[in-house]
């Protein structure tokens, strides 16, 4: 039986690093990927809890936020393309519109 | 060691490494690939856990839809000039990892130190609440709204999406 602990570390240690990448990284397109990176290191999160306590709240919440995140993936390469459409590039440190 | 720690181990092995990779490499097609092994790393660690129907639609919704939405984007854009951009601000990138590490930090700090013990469930329902006809009940009885919130939710990102992408402005 692996300890519940172990699970929590393990998901801190992949959202650690999906913040990383959001910070440290400038492709929109990666910076979208850390971000699915951090979303799913929650879910394991959830899980993990669920498992532990024996109630399934957690994995009903879990699959509501892979909903969330397939509506926000989506959008979110719209953006992407339609500002690649207008500025031509995809380096978050240049589309600075509205930024004053 | 017992089979389920084995493959625990190597699941989150396998996980933090292609997590590493999927941060550092320079091509977005590369690290998409590496997030697909990401993902399918977690449909193994939810089976540990005996959430056979979130392992599925991990696969399913993640691996599948996500993925390939985020590599048909990938080559849309067709992108060329990547390596000029990620070379520099190498300050940033220092200052980034640093916030990391010290996230890190609390992070297992909160877990080793402050950990509150939640009693486990004194029954092991453990098989019994991760398969799809639990999960089904609960979805259509007590989670009946949530779960046509989400059909809404989907129906205004589709036409978001579609505005977004096809108008010229």
């Amino acid at each position: 039986m692996v300890p519940i602990q172990s699970y929590l570390a393990l998901s801190a240690i992949l959202f650690v690093i999906g913040a990383a990448g959001v910070l440290a990284r400038r492709n929109a397109i990666i910076v979208f990927m850390s971000i699915e990176l951090m979303l799913n290191s929650v879910n394991l999160t959830l899980v993990a809890f669920s498992a532990h306590l024996g109630n399934a709240t957690g994995q009903m919440l879990v699959f509501f936020v892979m909903t969330v995140a397939a509506a926000e993936a989506a959008v979110g390469l719209a953006i992407v393309i339609a500002l690649f459409r207008r500025k031509k590039t995809v380096n978050l440190d240049e589309i600075n519109i509205l930024k004053w | 060691m017992t089979l389920e720690s084995i493959l625990f181990y190597s699941l989150s092995a396998v996980a933090i490494a292609s997590a590493l990779l999927l941060v550092t490499r320079r091509s977005p097609v590369i690290s998409a690939l590496y997030l697909i092994v990401n993902f399918f790393c977690l449909a193994g660690l939810y089976l540990t856990l005996h959430a056979q129907f979130i392992a599925v639609i991990q696969i399913i919704v993640y691996a599948g839809a996500i993925m390939v939405l985020f590599v048909f984007v990938i080559m849309l854009l067709n992108l060329g000039d990547e390596r000029k951009l990620s070379e520099a601000m190498s300050y940033k990138k220092i200052v980034a990892v640093g916030l990391a590490a010290g996230l890190l930090t609390e992070f297992i700090y909160v877990i080793e130190t402050s950990w509150i013990v939640l009693p486990a469930s004194t029954i092991n329902r453990g098989m019994e609440i991760g398969t799809v006809e639990y999960i089904g009940g609960q979805l259509f009885t007590s989670y009946l709204f949530p779960f046509e919130v989400t059909s809404l939710v989907l129906l205004v990102a589709i036409v978001g999406a579609i505005v977004l992408a096809k108008r010229k402005f």
